[in-house]
C-alpha cells in the first residue's frame, strides 16, 4: 500500500473504470437491440466521458486520448448525426476491450497492441466520415467543450436573449443559436411575443421576438456566452445563474404569509385557505391587470418547474450515496464476525453452566447482537447477480457471431443477491455452461427452422432464491442432450462398463466426469475434454450441486444450487464416541431413534423403517472407523440431498450450532466426506460433514454399483 | 540440499523423538505449544493426528514419530506441538509437529554440520539436511519442507487407494 495520493487516485480510477466498462458493455448490448434509445446513447456517452476525464486526471493519457475518439463518435450519435449501427457497436465493444487491456497493461498484466488501438480509431473515423461528411471540426470542437456530464457540476442559468430589430440583416438565424443552447443540456425556451406589433405595422425584416431560456448544463457561463459570440453587440444578453444554494433551500424558511399568521394564532389556517381559494393565482392576477404578458408568466413557470426538478434530482443523488470499500477490509470484517460468533457461543455455554442470572442475561444480549451483526455483515457482502449478466450477454453475442448462429440471452432475477465470493467463483462455471449451450446445445438457424423452431435460439439465465440457497438455471431451447451418444462415449472411454444400467440422471451425470466431451469435433469454443468436470469441481467447492434436465429436441437445463454464503452456516452438532461432528442443518430432515432391536429386525441391514418409508443409513462409527462400544440406542439424523433420503447414525444429537466454517487446509484437500472444520464453544475443533460426498463415497464403495471411477 | 550451501551460523531448535535428538531451523518455527486435545480427521493416515485450534485457525498436526517409523506418540507432560511454517507448492502453510519434548535453541556453525551418511540412517535421507555435531553428540537436522511435500504426496496416494 502506498500512501501516495496519486497512487490511491489511480487505484480508484481503475476500480471506477472497471465498473464503468461493464456498465458500458451492458448499455452497448442493449443499444444493439434498441438503436434509437436516447437514454442508452447518453449512458454510453457518459461512461466514455467519465473514463476519459478521470483517466486524464490520473495520468492515463493513452486511455484518455483513445476514449476521446470513441466519445466523439457517440457525441455525434447523441446529436442525431450518426446512426447506431452494428459496425459502431462492434467497434465500440472492441474499443471497450482495448481500454480494459490498457488498464491491465498499466498494472503490467497485459501488453497493449498499439496496432489494435490505431485500427479502432481509424475505423471509427471512417465510420464518422461515411455517415456524415459534414460532421466537421466545429462539432468535434464542441464535444471537447462538452465537459463532464457529472450531475454535481450542473448549473442552471436564466438567459434573456433580446436581439436588436436589425438582427436579420446580418444573416443570423436566432433559431440556430437556440438549438445550440438546447444541446448543452436540459433546456426550456420560451419565445416572448409581446413586442411584436400588429400585423399591419409588422416589418418581416426586423426581429421583434425575444426569448427567455432556462438551461441546466454542465458547462460554464463562458460556454453560453460563446454561443452568442457572433451576435455580440446586436442583442441584449443577460445570463444569470439561478440555482445557487438550491440544496440549502429550507422549506421552513419559505413559509407563506398566511401560514405564519396562522402559526402565530392571529388567524385560522382554514380561513386563510378558503380566502385564498377564492383568489386567482398570482400569475393570473398579473396578466389580468395587464402588468405582465402571458409569455413572461410562462417563462417564470418553466423556470420554477425546472428548478424544482433539479432540486429533486439532487436530493435523490444524495440519498443514494454509497461508499467504496476495498474488499479485503470486508473479508477482514467477516473474519472478525466469525471469531465473535465463536466467542459468543463460548460465552453462552459458560453462562448456561454457570447458571447465574446476570451472566445469562448478558450472554443472551450478546447473542442477539452478534446474530444481528452477523446478518448485516453478511448483507454487506451480498451483490446482485446482475453484475455478472452483462459479461454473459457479451459472451453469447460474440460466440453466436463466431459460430454463425442466432442466439439471444434472456436473463431473469438480476437482483438476486449472492455472496461476493460465490459470484466471483461462479463466473467460470457459468461461462462454461453457457458456452456449452451455445456451442453444442443450440442448432444452426436452418436446422432449427427445419425442426419447426424459431431461427433465433434462446439461452435463458435465471437466478432466484430457494430457502437458504440460490438456484441458478441455464436453459436453452436447443437440441438437448443425446442420451445414447453420452452412453456410447462413456463406454468407449471406459468410464462405465458395457452392460451398465443407468438412470437418466446418472447418464447426464456422466458428462461431468473428468475426460468426457461429447462433441465429435473439437471446436475453438468448447469440447477440449476439459469442461463439465471442472465446472462440477468448482460448484462442489462452493458447497453447491448441479442438476441436469434435458429433453431431446427441446433443449436442456442446468440447475445450480448454491448456498447463500460461505462463511457461516447453521449446523446440527452430533456426537460419535468422543468425536463431535457438524451436519449442515440445511440438509437435515429429522432425527429418529435406532435401537438394537430395530437393527436386528432388519437383519443387520443398514436400512431403517421410518414411518413406513425405508431409509438407508450410514453408521459414522463404522465409516470413520471410530473404536468404541456400541450404544443400546442410537440416533439417526435423516438428511435429504438430491431427493434422496439418507440417515447418519450417531450416538447423540447435541443441538444446533452457529458454525463458522474454517478451511481444513491443503493437507486435507483429498478427504472425502469432510468439508471443513469449526471451533466449538470449549475451543476444540469439530469437523463439518460433507453429506452429499459422504453419500457418494458410500454409494461408490458399495460393490453392486457399476457407475463411477 | 547440500551442506556447503549453509555458510552463516544458524540457530536451531532441538527436540526429542523417543531418545533421539532432532533439530529444526529456527526460521521455520513459529511457536511451541503444549499438546492438549486434537480432533482426529477420519479416513486419513495414522501419522495425521488431526487438527487443533490455534487461536481461531484450524491447524493440522502430524505425528513425526509415526512418520519416521517409530511408535505412536503418547501424551505426557512434556509432549509439545511445534508450529512450523513450511513451503508448500510455493505457498507457506502452517502445521504442527508432535515432539516428545522440546530441548533448547542452539547455534551451529556451518563446519559443525556434516552431510548425513547415505545409508544406515533408518530415515529417508532426503528428509535430512545434515548431521549437527555438538559436544560429541549428534543431532539430525530435518529439512521440514521436504518432509511435508513428500508427506502430502504420500497422503494423497493413500487416500486415493483407500477410496478406490
Amino acid at each position: 500500500m502506498s500512501g501516495n495520493e496519486l497512487d490511491a487516485g489511480r487505484e480508484a480510477f481503475k476500480e471506477e473504470a472497471a465498473e464503468l466498462l461493464s456498465e458500458l458493455e451492458l448499455s452497448l448490448l442493449d443499444l444493439e437491440q434498441h438503436p434509437t434509445d436516447d437514454e442508452l446513447i447518453g449512458r454510453v456517452f457518459r461512461a466514455m466521458h467519465t473514463i476519459k476525464g478521470s483517466g486524464a486526471m490520473f495520468g492515463f493519457d493513452d486511455i484518455a486520448d483513445f476514449t476521446h475518439e470513441v466519445e466523439t463518435a457517440f457525441d455525434l450519435v447523441r446529436m442525431g448525426k450518426l446512426a447506431v449501427s452494428k459496425e459502431l457497436t462492434n467497434l465500440t465493444l472492441r474499443a471497450r476491450d482495448q481500454i480494459r487491456t490498457m488498464i491491465d497493461a498499466s498494472e503490467g498484466k497485459a501488453s497493449v497492441d498499439n496496432a489494435v488501438t490505431e485500427d479502432i480509431v481509424v475505423s471509427l473515423q471512417i465510420l464518422i466520415k461515411v455517415s456524415d461528411g459534414t460532421a466537421e471540426a466545429s462539432d468535434i470542437a464542441q464535444t471537447e467543450s462538452a465537459a463532464s456530464e457529472d450531475k454535481s457540476l450542473q448549473a442552471t442559468y436564466r438567459i434573456k436573449f433580446k436581439p436588436f430589430a436589425e438582427l436579420f440583416t446580418t444573416g443570423t438565424n436566432p433559431v440556430l443559436l437556440l438549438n445550440e443552447l438546447r444541446q448543452m443540456g436540459t433546456c426550456n425556451v420560451i419565445a416572448q411575443t409581446d413586442a411584436i406589433p400588429p400585423l399591419e405595422q409588422f416589418n418581416p425584416e426586423t426581429c421583434a421576438t425575444y426569448w427567455d431560456v432556462i438551461v441546466t448544463t454542465t458547462q460554464d457561463v463562458n460556454a453560453i456566452r460563446d454561443v452568442f459570440i457572433f451576435v455580440d453587440g446586436m442583442c441584449e444578453l443577460t445570463i444569470e445563474r439561478i440555482d445557487d444554494d438550491l440544496e440549502y433551500d429550507d422549506s421552513e424558511a419559505g413559509m407563506k404569509l398566511g401560514e405564519i399568521l396562522a402559526e402565530r394564532g392571529d388567524v385560522k389556517l382554514d380561513e386563510v385557505n378558503s380566502l385564498l381559494d377564492g383568489q386567482k393565482k398570482v400569475g393570473q392576477i398579473l396578466v389580468d391587470a395587464g402588468m405582465v404578458d402571458k409569455g413572461h408568466i410562462q417563462a417564470a413557470l418553466a423556470e420554477q418547474q425546472q428548478l424544482k426538478e433539479i432540486q429533486e434530482q439532487r436530493q435523490k443523488a444524495a440519498s443514494a450515496a454509497s461508499i467504496r470499500v476495498a474488499s479485503y477490509r470486508l473479508d477482514k470484517l467477516v473474519d472478525l464476525v466469525g471469531e465473535l460468533v465463536t466467542v459468543q457461543a463460548r460465552l453462552s455455554q459458560t453462562a448456561v453452566v454457570n447458571g447465574e442470572a446476570t451472566l445469562t442475561s448478558i450472554a443472551e444480549e450478546v447473542e442477539r447482537l452478534t446474530w444481528e451483526l452477523r446478518d448485516s455483515t453478511m448483507g454487506i457482502r451480498m451483490l446482485p447477480m446482475g453484475t455478472t449478466f452483462s459479461k454473459f450477454k457479451r459472451l453469447v453475442r460474440d460466440l453466436s457471431l463466431d459460430l454463425g448462429k442466432e442466439i439471444q440471452l434472456a436473463t431473469d432475477g438480476a437482483d438476486t443477491e449472492l455472496d461476493k465470493t460465490v459470484i466471483e467463483k461462479l463466473s467460470d462455471p457459468l461461462v462454461h455452461i453457457i458456452r456449452n449451450s451455445v456451442d453444442h446445445g443450440i442448432e444452426k438457424p436452418d436446422v432449427r427452422f427445419a425442426a419447426g423452431k424459431p431461427r433465433m435460439g434462446t439461452v435463458r439465465l435465471s437466478a432466484g432464491h430457494s430457502g437458504a440457497s440460490v438456484l441458478i438455471k441455464i436453459e436453452d431451447d436447443g437440441a438437448g442432450l443425446d442420451k445414447d451418444a453420452i452412453l456410447r462415449k462413456a463406454i468407449a472411454k471406459g468410464l462405465i462398463s458395457n452392460d451398465a444400467e443407468l438412470s437418466e440422471k446418472e447418464i447426464y451425470g456422466l458428462i461431468m466426469l473428468p475426460g468426457f466431451s461429447t462433441s465429435e469435433s473439437v471446436t475453438s469454443v468448447s469440447g477440449r475434454g476439459v469442461g463439465m468436470d471442472v465446472v462440477k469441481k468448482n460448484v462442489d467447492a462452493l458447497r453447491g450441486s448441479i442438476d441436469i434436465k434435458s429433453k431431446k429436441g427441446f433443449g436442456s437445463t442446468f440447475i445450480l444450487q448454491l448456498p447463500l454464503t460461505l462463511a457461516i452456516i447453521d449446523g446440527l452438532l452430533v456426537k460419535v464416541a468422543d468425536d463431535i461432528f457438524v451436519i449442515p442443518l440445511s440438509v437435515v430432515e429429522e432425527c429418529v431413534e435406532l435401537t438394537k432391536a430395530d437393527v436386528e429386525k432388519m437383519n443387520d441391514r443398514h436400512v431403517s423403517n421410518v414411518r413406513g418409508v425405508l431409509i438407508p443409513y450410514i453408521r459414522l462409527r463404522e465409516h470413520f472407523s471410530i473404536d468404541a462400544d456400541d450404544l443400546e440406542t442410537e440416533q439417526i439424523v435423516v438428511t435429504e440431498v438430491d431427493d434422496k433420503k439418507v440417515g447418519f447414525v450417531v450416538d447423540y444429537v447435541i443441538g444446533e450450532h452457529q458454525t463458522v466454517i474454517k478451511s481444513l487446509g491443503r493437507m486435507f484437500r483429498e478427504i472425502e466426506g469432510v468439508s471443513g472444520a469449526t471451533i466449538l464453544g470449549d475451543g476444540t475443533v469439530a469437523l463439518i460433514l460433507d453429506v452429499p460426498r459422504l453419500v457418494n463415497t458410500v454409494e461408490r464403495d458399495t460393490p453392486t454399483r457399476t457407475v463411477g471411477v | 540440499m547440500s551442506v556447503s550451501a549453509t555458510v552463516e551460523p544458524t540457530q536451531y531448535l532441538t527436540f526429542k523423538l523417543e531418545e533421539e535428538v532432532f533439530a529444526l531451523d529456527i526460521q521455520k518455527v513459529r511457536e511451541v505449544l503444549e499438546f492438549s486435545s486434537v480432533t482426529r480427521v477420519p479416513r486419513t493416515p495414522e501419522f495425521m493426528r488431526g487438527v487443533i485450534n490455534l487461536r481461531g485457525s484450524v491447524v493440522p498436526v502430524v505425528d513425526l514419530r509415526l512418520k519416521f517409523g517409530m511408535t505412536h506418540t503418547e501424551k505426557t507432560v512434556n509432549t509439545c506441538v511445534i508450529i512450523v511454517e513450511v513451503a508448500f507448492d510455493n505457498e507457506s502453510m502452517v502445521l504442527g509437529a508432535l515432539s516428545d519434548s522440546v530441548q533448547e535453541v542452539i547455534e551451529l556453525e556451518p563446519q559443525m554440520i556434516e552431510q548425513a551418511p547415505s545409508i544406515g540412517m533408518k530415515l529417508r535421507t532426503d528428509f535430512i539436511k545434515g548431521m549437527g555435531k555438538r559436544d560429541n553428540e549428534f543431532m539430525i537436522i530435518l529439512d521440514i519442507d521436504k518432509i511435508f511435500t513428500v508427506e502430502e504426496l504420500a497422503f494423497a496416494q493413500e487416500a486415493g487407494q483407500s477410496a478406490a
